[in-house]
């Protein structure tokens, strides 16, 4: 009995990792009623991966059994696993015990589509309204849906989840065609908009009648695979834009395509897409969802990818020299938070603090700002340290010069892959 | 220069404060007892803390720097740092010269380094929040051990409390010897650990609960299984859980 516990979370985490939503942020759950757990606003990490990932949520799929045969996949229905199924019971009671010894802040509950899509859902439904209603547990419940399930299990999840998800997996159509054939766009647009529009009709209920119940209170994420095809970052980002913008979407992750499967349509399995394309695609996640920038600001035409070697603000800042410098004790916070080199906080402390007098190269450094790039792009009340017109050439090779990125090691491999 | 030694209470700091405006001393020190001992020919000043003295300071700052501001001062102290003292000291002198909220000038050398002080109680605190492991023993209470930097205990006990209304938790902070216990009813601050829970040796295996193992067994697995190999990534990992905490959390434990 307990072996075969033991076994089956073997296999059914070990297939749930390549979900990389990791997040327990953006609830208010509360514990009342002496229950069980209370979701954490700001969210929680527990423990952190060799691979340098947080865990937060127990991830795990209730089945690999699959019916789909989606080529990226390794629950796909022609791959040769083994394969095993969580009853709801198991997932409540390795939920609630993992909870009450503080090892995670709730569960991330997936599946393989067993049967037909209504009935996987029904099943996932149930271990969310098991954990609530019999165990009084306000811990974060994460759902990720099953594509064609009605319109009522998903209002029902919703009532019970703090988060849903619907993966589309890939950024563009034809990606869909070529690797998912059973999934389509407007597949997962329809439970999105879905989700979407029941998340605003009851936040304006909720203005009228208080008690109006939560649904999915911290919203809803997707995730796309990258470099699993052909597909460029201004498309993953012009999705990823179009999703934020049409369906309100609290998070979009970005899951370089690890290479699990060998089939024709899919990249050799020595071809693993670099983990620096990953983070620069964060980096330009950041930038529309916290810094003010437009997606179009990011990439175009003649920019269609990231550049590898430099932050996508840095790359923005060069493209745009005719802003620059700008004064640091004048500015407003929005063209601050564009300044190469300075994060959200820092900003926000420079306005704090030069209401008390002037801030100088000292202050800022002392702010925590990396001066390293920041410097070529303000000036303060001392002296300039750089008022020369470099080039735009000039300034990406001064940075580079002197910057001792964290990612060279990334740098390493990646080279060595297109060397 | 004068050192001034208080009894390391939050109050007997207030109280100090009030002597140094009270006799007008120019430039001072100030260490808890029993903290690094001052120069041989140094004037020491032992300060009785007075709750008298201590609440009118207390009332005079919660007017200079509001109720969050002063928490801000408290948690500050929390960070235990050797010369933490001077520094909020330094930050009410200013704070009194300009009669203004100031905890928000980081251009001020104090402010910012009592702001520097606050944010890696901070980050302590978020830690501790995150790697409690607690173990279930047979009398059916929950039981961590901690050993953080600072003395975060006070600042997480709400966050424990309101997650784990339910059961009998006990977090002890062994660096400190004294820990929190929630019966619960109410989680209080307390300086004794229940005998069933420490033998002379450590932590007696025999006071676990059945189940105790299974799930830290199926923990492990689990950490095991949801790692990706091929990315392995050591040097991230050591910096988000950092070996100083090993010892204490299960999946890291051998």
């Amino acid at each position: 009995m307990q072996e075969r516990i033991q076994e089956k979370l073997n296999i059914l985490a070990d297939s749930a990792k390549y979900d990389v939503s990791c997040s327990s942020s953006g609830s208010d759950r509360k514990n009342e009623n002496k229950g069980l757990g209370n979701a954490s606003a700001s969210g929680i990490c527990h423990t952190y991966t060799e691979d340098g990932r947080c865990v937060s949520l127990l991830k795990i799929l209730l089945t690999n059994h699959c019916i789909f045969d989606c080529a990226y996949c390794v629950s796909r229905k022609s791959n040769d696993v083994k394969r095993a199924a969580f009853t709801v019971q198991e997932v409540v009671d390795l939920t609630i015990g993992f909870y009450r010894r503080n090892y995670i802040e709730g569960l991330f509950l997936s599946s393989g589509i067993f049967k037909d899509a209504d009935t996987t859902m029904e099943r996932l439904v149930r271990v969310a309204k098991k954990l609530r209603l019999e165990h009084g547990f306000n811990g974060y419940i994460h759902l990720k849906t099953i594509p064609g399930a009605s319109n009522e299990l998903m209002h029902e999840a919703g009532l019970y989840a703090d988060r849903l998800s619907v993966n589309i997996e890939l950024p563009t159509e034809r990606g869909l065609k070529l690797l998912a054939p059973d999934k389509t766009f407007e597949t997962m647009e329809k439970p999105m908009g879905f989700i979407s529009e029941t998340l605003t009709a009851l936040n304006d209920t909720r203005k009228l009648i208080v008690s109006t119940p939560k649904f999915a209170p911290a919203g809803q994420s997707t995730q796309v695979i990258i470099g699993a095809t052909d597909e460029s970052d201004r498309e993953i980002i012009q999705t990823a834009d179009r999703f934020y913008r049409g369906f309100n979407l609290k998070r979009v992750y970005y899951s370089g395509y690890v290479p699990v499967l060998s089939d024709d349509r899919l990249p050799s399995l020595s071809m693993q897409v670099p983990l620096l394309r990953e983070n620069r695609l964060y980096q330009a996640d950041w930038l529309m969802r916290f810094y003010g920038f437009g997606a179009h600001e990011i990439l175009d035409d003649s920019n269609p990818n990231l550049d590898l070697e430099i932050d996508p603000k840095f790359g923005w800042a060069l493209r745009n020299l005719h802003l620059f410098p700008l004064d640091i004790n004048k500015a407003d916070l929005e063209l601050i938070l564009r300044v190469p080199g300075i994060g959200v906080r820092s900003a926000q402390k420079i306005v704090a603090a030069r209401k008390f007098g002037n801030l100088g190269w000292e202050n800022l450094r002392k702010l925590g700002i990396s001066l390293n790039r920041a410097r070529y792009f303000i000036v303060c009340k001392d002296r300039a340290l750089e008022t020369k017109d470099y080039s735009a050439e000039t300034l990406r090779h001064l940075v580079l010069a002197t910057a001792n990125s964290k990612f060279s090691q990334l740098h390493g491999t990646q080279t060595s892959l297109f060397g | 220069m004068i050192w001034l030694v208080y009894d390391g209470s939050f109050e007997g700091l207030l109280t100090t404060v009030f002597e140094v405006y009270e006799y007008k001393w120019p430039e001072i020190h100030i260490r808890k007892e029993g903290m690094a001992v001052p120069p041989l020919f140094a004037e020491i000043r032992h300060v009785v803390t007075d709750d008298e003295k201590a609440k009118r300071v207390w009332k005079k700052l919660i007017g200079l720097f509001g109720p969050s501001g002063v928490r801000t001062l408290w948690i500050s102290w929390l960070s235990e740092l050797e010369t933490i003292e001077e520094t909020i000291l330094e930050v009410i002198r200013y704070g009194l010269k300009l009669q203004q909220h100031v905890l928000n000038d980081f251009g001020n050398l104090h402010v910012l380094q009592l702001q520097q002080a606050v944010k890696s109680v901070g980050r302590e605190k978020h830690r501790m929040e995150a790697f409690v492991r607690f173990q279930l023993t047979k009398d059916a209470i929950y039981f961590s051990v901690i050993e953080p930097d600072f003395n975060v205990l006070p600042l997480i006990l709400s966050h424990f409390r309101d997650r784990y209304a339910d059961q009998k938790w006990f977090i002890y902070d062994s660096r400190r010897a004294y820990g929190i216990y929630y019966d619960l009813e109410r989680a209080e601050l307390v300086d004794f650990i229940p005998n069933a829970l420490l033998s002379p040796n450590g932590l007696s295996s025999e006071a676990f609960s059945e189940n105790e193992m299974l799930f830290q067994k199926l923990w492990k697995d689990y950490f095991k299984s949801t790692n990706i190999v091929g990315r392995k990534n050591i040097q991230l990992h050591v910096q988000h859980v950092p070996k100083r905490y090993w010892k204490y959390l299960v999946e890291k434990r051998l």
